[in-house]
């Protein structure tokens, strides 16, 4: 696997290998020694046009737990504010030879362009409404961890679908994986066609009591340019997850950061069925088992491999696995 | 298997690993501070079958691990696929014992330095000492091991086939040519 650019571009056993890496790379932390040297002398550049400070620390973490040097650029305060394009940046930044780069961006297909200008590995850390890929692998890493199996799970993702990164790329993981996904929302907030992505939609969370995983979603007020919904209290009265609507043996998760009392009540985030904590953990053994899985096989120095690169390459390896 | 040949049977295999644990008892006289580590995936299996033995022998528990190399190893750049990884156990204190790192087959000698690294970062061993079912030669790197089960001479294209019970149908080491591949495959034995 060259990039990580989309859940698409992964078949259920490439996400199995992903996820078997993860549980491996956990006891990597429990130790005296919290590193291993797979990635020494590889430079991972962490280029972020967006706020984040979860996604951006456990990308850093992840990258120096495997012994890797990392670089953090920020847009803000770098010559992105003088006027410099994205192309410029990653052609400048390339000068310095990154193994990979971790991007996040608000623009809907960023990373899959800079993958064309760079021989460096490209890990979409989110691209505008498009994708959120690593989110989705640590959120069925964590899954995974409670419940196991996904083969036939009930997942209602609840909430701003319309904006978010995290729902398209964690609808696609989880039917991947042989999850039923149902996503709700206000309809200003479910994208038209989303049932194509082979979900079912609902309007209402009358049914919620079906789901065994409901996963919120952030009001994304940041992203909102018109009036979705007449206000947040509205929104709430309507579609907050709280002890009213949700069973004690439903797991609840969200991405992060709550907004407390509009997505989410209180009382739900900080009950035992809530594993947004367990979320946020998995991200830096997820983000390091995709670092190894993208940068393992490429020779030093980057540089693509011939036989590396087309998606196809996805499917051979798990075939050669097999 | 055409062009495979038999060097250590079930019964033979089971024979080594007994002298094996007798000269392992033979050469410390501390065994309170002794401790077994397993190279996966082969290597785990047989240390774990040393495990027993050696409590037998001994009648005083020893510690048993087995850690997996892929994260230590220094041909990332030169493999095509990241490899399938095992977690570690590794569950007591390593500093102030001797270690006895166990292994099925020591070719290169590139998997002991990528298995001693790994155990470093567990803690300080007093001392680490080397067992393989095998000794093919062919040594890229200054090991030694201290307890050989056999001793095999083999051609460099050669391929030395272990199976375990555990993880294969039998307990069997073969030889094969090199430019075949066996029915079965064993990780590559470094």
């Amino acid at each position: 696997m060259q990039h990580l650019l989309s859940i698409a571009d992964l078949d259920r056993p490439a996400i199995t290998r992903i996820l078997d890496r993860a549980v491996a790379l956990t006891e990597v932390g429990e130790r005296e020694v919290k590193k291993v040297p797979a990635l020494r002398g590889r430079r991972v550049l962490n280029l972020f046009y967006e706020a984040s400070t979860r996604t951006r620390a456990s990308f850093e973490l992840a990258a120096k737990a495997l012994s890797a040097d990392v670089v953090n650029f920020a847009a803000s305060g770098s010559s992105v504010e003088k006027g410099e394009s994205l192309k410029d940046t990653v052609l400048t930044l390339s000068a310095h030879r990154p193994d990979a780069i971790v991007i996040r961006t608000p623009w809907a297909g960023s990373a899959a362009l800079v993958a064309g200008w760079t021989d460096a590995a490209i890990v979409n850390a989110g691209d505008g409404k498009h994708e959120h890929p690593t989110q989705a692998l640590l959120d069925l890493h964590t899954l995974r961890q409670r419940l196991g199996d996904l083969d036939g799970a009930k997942i209602w993702i609840v909430g701003d679908v319309l904006h978010s990164r995290v729902a398209r790329s964690n609808i696609l993981a989880f039917r991947t994986m042989g999850a039923e996904v149902t996503v709700a929302g206000p309809p200003t907030l479910i994208p038209r066609g989303i049932e194509a992505m082979g979900c079912e939609v609902r309007t209402t969370l009358d049914d919620l009591g079906e789901a065994d995983v409901v996963y919120a979603l952030r009001m994304q007020h940041e992203r909102m340019h018109q009036a979705f919904v007449p206000s947040l209290r509205e929104y709430a009265a309507w579609y907050q997850v709280n002890s009213r609507r949700l069973r004690p043996d439903q797991v609840l998760m969200h991405p992060g950061p709550v907004n407390r009392g509009v997505e989410l009540s209180g009382e739900v985030v900080d009950s035992p069925q809530a594993v947004i904590t367990a979320q946020v953990a998995a991200g830096v053994v997820v983000r390091m088992a995709v670092l190894y899985e993208v940068l393992a096989g490429r020779g030093r120095g980057a540089g693509p491999t011939p036989e590396a690169g087309a998606p196809a390459d996805v499917a051979a390896i798990s075939e050669a696995r097999a | 298997m055409p062009g495979s040949k038999v060097v250590l049977d079930g019964d033979d295999m089971r024979r080594t690993l007994v002298r094996i644990a007798h000269e392992i008892v033979e050469k410390h006289s501390e065994p309170e501070r002794l401790a077994l580590v397993g190279i996966h995936r082969r290597g785990a299996v047989l240390a774990a079958r040393l495990h027993r033995l050696l409590v037998d022998l001994l009648e005083v528990e020893i510690p048993l691990g087995d850690i997996d190399i892929s994260f230590y190893r220094d041909d990332l750049a030169e493999r095509r696929e990241a490899p399938v990884v095992l977690a570690s156990h590794v569950d007591f204190p390593v500093d102030g014992r001797t270690v006895v790192v166990v292994d099925d087959v020591l070719f290169t000698g590139r998997t002991v330095r990528a298995a001693i690294e790994a155990l470093f970062d567990y803690g300080r061993p007093a001392r680490v000492q080397l067992a393989v079912l095998v000794d093919r030669g062919h040594r890229e790197l200054p090991f030694r091991a201290d307890y050989v089960g056999k001793n095999l001479p083999t051609a460099r294209t050669e391929r030395v086939n272990v199976h375990v019970r555990g993880l294969d149908d039998r307990d069997e080491v073969t030889i094969s040519d090199g430019s075949r591949r066996p029915a079965d495959p064993t990780p590559e034995d470094a």
